[in-house]
């Protein structure tokens, strides 16, 4: 299908694959220079602005009005509680569907794989209300905690991952558990100390895939976060730069550069496991 | 030391339940305690028989999955067929118990003077005395007509008399104070110097359930949420009620629901077929660009053109939607000065889609590039040698053997795109927040509003009060869609066959 390219041929490719480029860029390079610009507004912005100043940035660090910053720490904070707390979860439930057999396994597998068809946001009115009566009980997990809002988070994400995590730990042999059961070991110590080594990069990419998740959900953090302080950065953004872009942009640049930074450096150090964990199945956008 | 692992799980799991048993109790949510005690007798049994081992495994994902997402899709249905919302919030005891706790004056009510004395335990001991001198002993609710010496009044005497200044100070508690009179009729405080009697408006009937208007007898029945007389006048508050199929049939039968709930049932198809679409054609065009091994700086285009989907899509949102701003925006900059005039992107209902569609295929390009690129990889070449071998053009290269094997692997793949994008609450909600507004509309509903902002809408954010019923409702339309596209995918890439592989 592909020849060596005559010079147009090259050419016209070339030209189309930049204006892509310049296309997919253009957002993320006029927001980078606005950071950096001194006037905070729509108005006047450049694609190389005239002077640079670290104002914008200073402004996310220290506003005690919009505490951006803090925001940034609390994405970051409940990501890593919720994708620390699935790995473990979802790895000894992955454990036993791919090493047990017992009654209600097939059932606890299509369970798993029906849930997805349920996706855990459509049932936000009714997560409200639960988490709403769950704070009259408990308040330390009620609305406005970032513990009831992991929980949330925790329930969600166990089908795919149990499932993905289950066809993995399927692919390791069993020889290395039996020797070390005959040795003595019990299940759990054969899970502990063989399986949960071996199956590091799918705990990985479990992890990392869902602490992006995690940090880009926005529809259940909104309905159960409502005071500034515990916003998660995709709440709070919102909020701040909500019709204010001719007063805001400036900052709200910055704060987005900060924002995006980690999920960015994230996605480059993942890219090769992503690109095949893509094509079986997760998807955005 | 495993065996201490086990009790020490074990004995912390059943501390916690001791705990939240004794929060439940204490707030009286006895089904839920039942609930709970159900969970705890599982969890030990788990942990203590043999034949629980494996079980024990999947208890927190389990519990989580069952608590978080089973239990609420459950109930959502069970919502959807009551009237809760504003003006229906509370249970039904509770509205009783407010219609009851309602007084009103009587016309030619006879005032009390009062002086209030406080005994050593704090206890307010008030003394009535009305026009003729009668005198009347009020205590903890209780009214007790006096003699002219009765011993109580000695007893008084003990307790310390409540000055001007302490009366003043102890308004909120006097004026909480109320005193059964008669049957229906109350002792409250009417100001500072005098209490009053007072009519119980209404009073509960248990044996009929129904409240009696005490002033004129008129009976109020409990109908579909709210206490409603023959001729059909309601009490406020409601309560929530089951109203079974009303919110289904306010949906397809009442014209000004109706109308936007189809308008944003059909835009939302046609918004999940367009991001498919686009994103898939400029994905799998420039996968093909990218796919040639004869083109040079592959890997640098690669890796500029996947950013975009590196970014979290809330923040891409959020600037493109500066992007687009009509007075101040880059992109209307940029077309004032190339072609003399700018677009109302975020006001006119047409410009809106579009700047939907072109944010989204920014989005969604590099995804659709990346699963591109793997299935044109996975061909093998010789297919395409025997193909020029026998005469064939570039297109029928194309139309015959990439477009059918690219199919195989990226069609699920489009589907779940396509799921995904119809529940896309995210692009459309920092974008647009659904509008422009859709005129005439007895629901907050927009030209850009998918079904999900629709109802989160619904939920949350209207104005003219908030509707779990309804959009609960609508949600179960969701489910239904969602869930026959999701359950046909497994059906194709025989997701389902591989549980049953599996036994």
């Amino acid at each position: 299908m592909y020849r060596k390219h005559s010079f147009f041929r090259a050419l016209w490719r070339h030209v189309t694959l930049l204006l892509f480029v310049v296309f997919a860029l253009f957002p993320i390079l006029w927001v980078i220079s606005a950071s950096f610009n001194p006037a905070n507004t729509l108005v006047g912005q450049s694609l190389v602005p005239r002077s640079i100043s670290l104002d914008n940035y200073r402004q996310v660090f220290t506003s005690e009005q919009y505490p951006i910053a803090l925001w940034i720490k609390n994405s970051i904070l409940i990501g890593l509680v919720t994708s620390a707390l699935v790995v473990v979860m979802t790895s000894l439930a992955a454990y036993a569907f791919s090493r047990f057999r017992f009654r209600g396994r097939r059932e606890g597998l299509f369970a798993s794989l029906m849930v997805q068809v349920f996706p855990q946001m459509l049932a936000a009115v009714s997560i409200y209300l639960l988490v709403l009566s769950v704070g009259k009980i408990m308040p330390a997990l009620g609305i406005n905690t970032h513990a009831g809002l992991i929980m949330v988070y925790l329930g969600g994400a166990m089908g795919v991952n149990a499932w993905l995590m289950k066809g993995y730990f399927d692919t390791i042999p069993t020889s290395l558990e039996e020797s070390a059961m005959i040795d003595g070991a019990s299940p759990f110590q054969a899970y502990y100390m063989i399986i949960l080594p071996l199956a590091r990069p799918i705990l990985a990419v479990i992890f990392l895939l869902q602490f992006i998740g995690t940090y880009s959900e926005f529809i259940l953090a909104s309905v159960l976060i409502s005071s500034s302080e515990k916003y998660t950065l995709a709440v709070g953004l919102q909020l701040f730069i909500h019709d204010q872009y001719a007063s805001r942009w400036g900052v709200f640049s910055a704060a987005s550069v900060l924002g995006a930074l980690p999920i960015v450096l994230l996605f480059m150090f993942l890219q090769k496991y992503l690109v095949s964990g893509l094509t079986s199945g997760a998807v955005k956008g | 030391m495993g065996k201490m692992i086990k009790y020490m799980i074990l004995g912390i799991l059943n501390v916690a339940f001791l705990w939240v048993a004794l929060f439940l109790l204490s707030s009286q949510a006895y089904f839920v305690f039942v609930l709970l005690l159900l969970g705890a007798l599982l969890a030990n049994l788990v942990f203590l028989a043999p034949k629980g081992y494996p079980y024990r495994y999947l208890l927190p994902a389990a519990f989580f999955m069952v608590v978080m997402v089973v239990y609420p899709i459950v109930y959502t249905v069970y919502i959807s067929v009551t009237n809760y919302g504003t003006g229906n919030i509370l249970h039904k005891e509770q509205v009783i118990a407010q219609l009851e706790d309602r007084y009103v004056l009587e016309p030619d009510a006879e005032d009390y003077a009062f002086q209030a004395y406080r005994d050593d335990r704090g206890d307010l001991w008030l003394l009535f005395t009305d026009s003729r001198g009668e005198r009347l002993l009020g205590y903890r609710g209780q009214l007790t007509s006096l003699q002219e010496q009765d011993p109580l009044l000695e007893q008084l005497a003990d307790f310390a008399e409540l000055t001007r200044v302490d009366l003043v100070r102890a308004t909120n508690e006097l004026s909480g104070q109320s005193f059964a009179y008669d049957h229906t009729h109350e002792l409250r405080m009417r100001n500072i110097n005098s209490f009053s009697v007072y009519l119980q408006q209404y009073s509960y009937d248990r044996e009929n359930d129904a409240l009696i208007e005490s002033e004129t007898g008129t009976i109020y029945t409990p109908v579909g949420g709210y206490f409603q007389d023959p001729d059909g006048t309601r009490l406020t508050p409601g309560f929530r009620a089951v109203v079974g199929i009303n919110n289904f049939r306010r949906l397809f039968g009442n014209p000004q629901i109706t109308g936007p709930f189809v308008r944003v049932f059909i835009w939302t198809i046609q918004w999940a077929l367009l991001s498919v679409a686009t994103t898939f054609v400029v994905g799998l065009f420039l996968a093909i660009l990218l796919n040639d091994p004869y083109l040079r700086l592959r890997k640098v285009y690669r890796s500029l053109l996947i950013l975009p989907y590196a970014i979290p899509a809330f923040i891409s949102a959020l600037i493109w939607r500066g992007l687009f701003n009509t007075e101040l925006g880059v992109i209307n900059q940029i077309l004032q000065a190339t072609i003399g005039s700018s677009v109302p992107w975020l006001q006119d209902p047409l410009w809106a889609k579009v700047a939907l569609v072109i944010l989204n295929l920014w989005l969604g390009f590099p995804y659709m590039m990346i699963i591109c690129l793997g299935a044109l990889q996975s061909i093998g070449a010789e297919m395409y040698e025997a193909a020029v071998v026998d005469g064939a053009s570039s297109w029928q290269q194309f139309r015959h053997i990439t477009v059918p094997l690219l199919m195989v692997s990226v069609a699920p793949l489009l589907v779940s795109s396509f799921a995904f994008n119809f529940n896309n609450f995210s692009v459309i909600y920092l974008l647009t927040r659904g509008r422009p507004p859709i005129v005439g509309a007895q629901t907050p509903a927009g030209h850009t509003d998918i079904l999900i902002s629709y109802t989160y809408r619904l939920a949350f954010e209207s104005g003219r009060g908030i509707d779990y019923g309804l959009a609960s409702s609508v949600t179960l339309v969701i489910f239904l869609i969602t869930g026959a596209i999701t359950f046909f995918n497994f059906r194709f890439t025989g997701a389902l066959e591989d549980v049953n592989k599996n036994v």
